[in-house]
């Protein structure tokens, strides 16, 4: 009786609170099914996958900085003078957007570490999505089902660009109307409609009363909108792509080996946030980044040496610090082409890098699904070309800051545009074919292992006295990993007769890609796997060798 | 009638004393590349002229003598005494007339204006020697070099005689009152005593060494954490 009396008013009563909020919830919105779903969703393990969870979480603080330093900024032009605790430029004409990054360093309380935290963790969020880019690059991550994401990533960098790029030109400092002075060069250089792109984007004569008002609706609002958009989406195709995974024993294209993101990835994700924050944070509290104060108020009649952008503009720097100053008149029109050049430059430098995944699918001819990623020398066409892009953007940035490179090794300005003029289109050649043969190289050493095992460090004399290195052979797993990723054979042209004799017209892009798909997947292009024959048999034999 | 020219020629003799220990301070140390009489040589120019000023600013900081003929002569080690540099100023003063060694008046920090100084720095220095002074490059190896910790006379010198590759500003160009504002705002910005607000300067260069800085120890301490998080993973416990 007794038992009965307990039970009853349980299973009537209520349920307890966290079960009746999830209920409630539930009924609503239809998280259970969601997380069902998705809360046991696994992860690989490895570091490498973590440098875009450092561009998002530096993505966040970008954000919660953001908001604060909105609090304080006032995005306007009009001019007044200093009176604030910053000594050096009192009683100094400005504008009111410099005045108020004045007042945001020295006079709201934590401002300057707010601003150097919101501006390190920018430069740290381009860095991140760089390094993150490479490494879906050189392990083939962007291969199908990923392209639409690669594109994803790719508009995020570009977006993040012009994001820094707008930010960096609100304070309306010197070095940073120097930049928007820079950017209103190459626009006037677009023939016909420059003038009037430039009259439109500044309201009238450069510099004008609208440039900060209209590059802070851009810099809080219109970019970082979108961007938030595309890193959702990002994520969500991340999601139901499922993550890719290296090669190894139980590894395959149909699984995901890991963890389940919940309990472990959240309390791993979500610790790792704090420790990007205060890595952030402390470098934030180090180092200074854009004093402002130091380099004064924007005047367009003043320019300082030294004058650079933020490092992932430095490429287009370079550009426009190496191209010669050509330019062409006629019939009273002038066509400047040592600014125009650059500005057609600078957006092929990062479509190069964008379209690759499109035309390595084409080229390959490889349609099917990849969820195990490749190791970079096993893929050495892929690799030599993203080294290539790689030392063509450096020989950029090199350019960009080639005064400091002049200062600081005490070599001469002219010496080092002219090695970058040669540089860009000499170093990705010389990157490409260097990086291919290394591959192979790093291949070779692969099929050597799996013969003949790991170098043991023992040598061993035979009794007619001949030295040997005793070989150790690998584990099973370590064989599996050195071998699993799959060779191709280069795409064939076909027959160029038809079943009736009569020639068919081979089109000149197949041709093409022919060729390329040899260059690809030719002799000089792969090292073949060991097969199990040959495997067999050298281990059968007796003894070493 | 005696009595003045007595006195004049007593000044004189000091004058001249230290025109002629100049003289063969000069002619051991310098003739070789600007000549005997300070005519100036295809390897050294003329310094007829130029002043006990320049003097001043090339011996007192080392510049002078050269070591090597080049893009432009660096800073070294002092090599003369003052009292030295003061004869051989005397002697080259002595040549034709130029601009005098400053006193310290003209570019002490009283009565200076700190704000103006940058402003005036900002518009006639910074293109080669960066905003705050740290230095900059120029074509074909010459350079404008930093201006962190020179002695205030030395910079006043400089805007006077407009050493090797710099322009000069004479009174006449810049003012008096204007130089002492650059040197004070110099001092501000540019010296030990210089606060800084935001922690290390990382030279003051702008946004290479901040980019430099964010992908070495920015990325790279965020790579070490994470090399560190996926090495330590939740383990399957071996029953």
């Amino acid at each position: 009786m007794s038992t009965t009396a307990n039970e009853a008013p349980r299973s009537r009563g209520k349920a307890p609170a966290g079960e009746r909020v999830a209920d409630w919830a539930d009924g609503r919105l239809g998280i259970y099914s969601l997380a069902k779903a998705n809360m046991r969703k696994i992860f690989p393990d490895h570091w490498s996958f973590m440098l875009g969870e450092v561009c998002l979480y530096s993505f966040i603080i970008i954000i919660l900085t953001g908001v604060y330093l909105t609090l304080f900024f006032h995005p306007s032009m009009n001019e007044v003078t200093y009176h604030g605790s910053y000594v050096p430029l009192q009683g100094q004409l400005m504008s009111e957007a410099y005045a108020s990054t004045l007042d945001i360093s020295f006079d709201v309380r934590g401002g300057l570490l707010i601003r150097q935290i919101h501006h390190w963790a920018a430069l740290i969020f381009l860095a991140g999505m760089f390094v993150h880019m490479m490494r879906v690059f050189f392990t083939g991550a962007f291969r199908k089902p990923r392209e639409i994401n690669w594109l994803f990533g790719f508009l995020l960098f570009v977006l993040g660009m012009f994001t820094g790029f707008t930010g960096y030109s609100l304070p309306d400092d010197l070095l940073s109307g120097t930049g928007i002075r820079f950017m209103e060069g190459a626009i006037l250089s677009v023939p016909i409609v420059g003038t009037y792109i430039s009259f439109f984007l500044f309201g009238g004569e450069f510099p004008g009363h609208d440039f900060v008002a209209r590059f802070y609706s851009i810099h809080i609002l219109l970019l970082p909108g979108i961007m938030l958009g595309l890193v959702v989406g990002h994520l969500i195709l991340v999601f139901y792509h499922k993550h890719t995974q290296f090669a190894g024993p139980g590894k395959t294209n149909k699984n995901v080996v890991g963890m389940p993101l919940l309990p472990v990835y959240m309390a791993k994700a979500g610790g790792f946030f704090f420790l990007v924050f205060g890595v952030i944070a402390a470098i934030s509290a180090i180092a200074t980044i854009n004093p402002i104060w130091a380099i004064g108020p924007y005047r367009p009649d003043m320019v300082s040496t030294g004058a650079q952008p933020d490092w992932y503009m430095g490429f287009s720097e370079g550009l426009i610090r190496v191209m010669p100053g050509w330019e062409i008149n006629f019939w009273g029109h002038t066509l400047v082409l040592g600014v125009f050049v650059p500005l057609l430059i600078f957006p092929l430098v990062l479509v190069a890098i964008a379209v690759y995944p499109f035309i390595e699918s084409w080229v390959t001819g490889d349609k099917r699904e990849h969820h195990i990623l490749d190791r970079p020398r096993n893929a050495p066409t892929r690799t030599a070309f993203g080294v290539a892009w790689i030392t063509w953007y450096m020989v950029l940035l090199i350019g960009g800051g080639n005064d400091l490179w002049a200062t600081h090794f005490h070599l001469s300005i002219n010496a080092i545009t002219w090695f970058v003029r040669i540089g860009f289109f000499v170093a990705p050649v010389v990157a490409f074919i260097v990086t291919k043969r290394i591959c192979l190289g790093l291949q070779r050493r692969d099929k050597d292992k799996v013969l003949h095992g790991r170098e043991s460090g023992i040598i061993k004399r035979l009794p007619h006295g001949e030295f040997i290195e005793v070989h150790e052979p690998l584990s099973q797993e370590q064989l599996h990993t050195l071998t699993a990723h799959e060779q191709y054979k280069p795409a064939e042209i076909g027959p160029e007769v038809d079943e009736n004799g009569v020639r068919r017209k081979v089109k000149r892009t197949e041709k093409l890609r022919a060729k390329l798909s040899k260059g690809y997947y030719g002799e000089d292009s792969q090292i073949p796997k060991p097969t199990v024959e040959e495997y067999k048999e050298i281990t059968s034999g007796h003894g070493h060798h | 009638m005696f009595a003045p020219a007595d006195k004049a020629q007593a000044d004189e003799t000091a004058q001249s004393l230290a025109i002629d220990e100049g003289k063969k301070l000069y002619a051991v140390g310098c003739a070789s590349c600007h000549g005997t009489g300070g005519q100036g040589t295809t390897d050294g120019p003329s310094l007829v002229g130029v002043g006990a000023a320049a003097v001043d600013f090339q011996v007192g900081t080392g510049r002078m003598p050269a070591q090597q003929p080049g893009a432009q002569v660096p800073e070294k080690p002092v090599v003369y005494s003052q009292a030295e540099i003061d004869q051989l100023a005397a002697y080259i003063a002595s040549l034709g007339a130029g601009p005098a060694i400053p006193s310290e008046e003209k570019y002490g920090p009283e009565g200076a204006d700190i704000a103006k100084g940058g402003e005036l720095f900002r518009n006639n220095c910074a293109q080669c020697h960066n905003f705050t002074g740290k230095g900059g490059a120029l074509t074909h190896g010459k350079y404008a070099p930093s201006l962190e910790d020179v002695d205030p006379k030395h910079i006043y010198e400089a805007m006077l005689t407009g050493p090797q590759n710099m322009p000069s500003f004479p009174d006449g160009t810049m003012s008096e009152q204007n130089k002492k504002d650059i040197i004070a705002y110099l001092d501000a910005v540019n010296s030990d005593d210089t606060v800084e607000p935001g922690g290390l300067s990382l030279g003051g260069l702008g946004p290479v060494s901040e980019g430099l800085f964010a992908w070495v120890f920015g990325l790279g301490a965020l790579i070490a954490v994470a090399v560190w998080v996926a090495a330590r993973t939740a383990k399957a416990k071996k029953s």
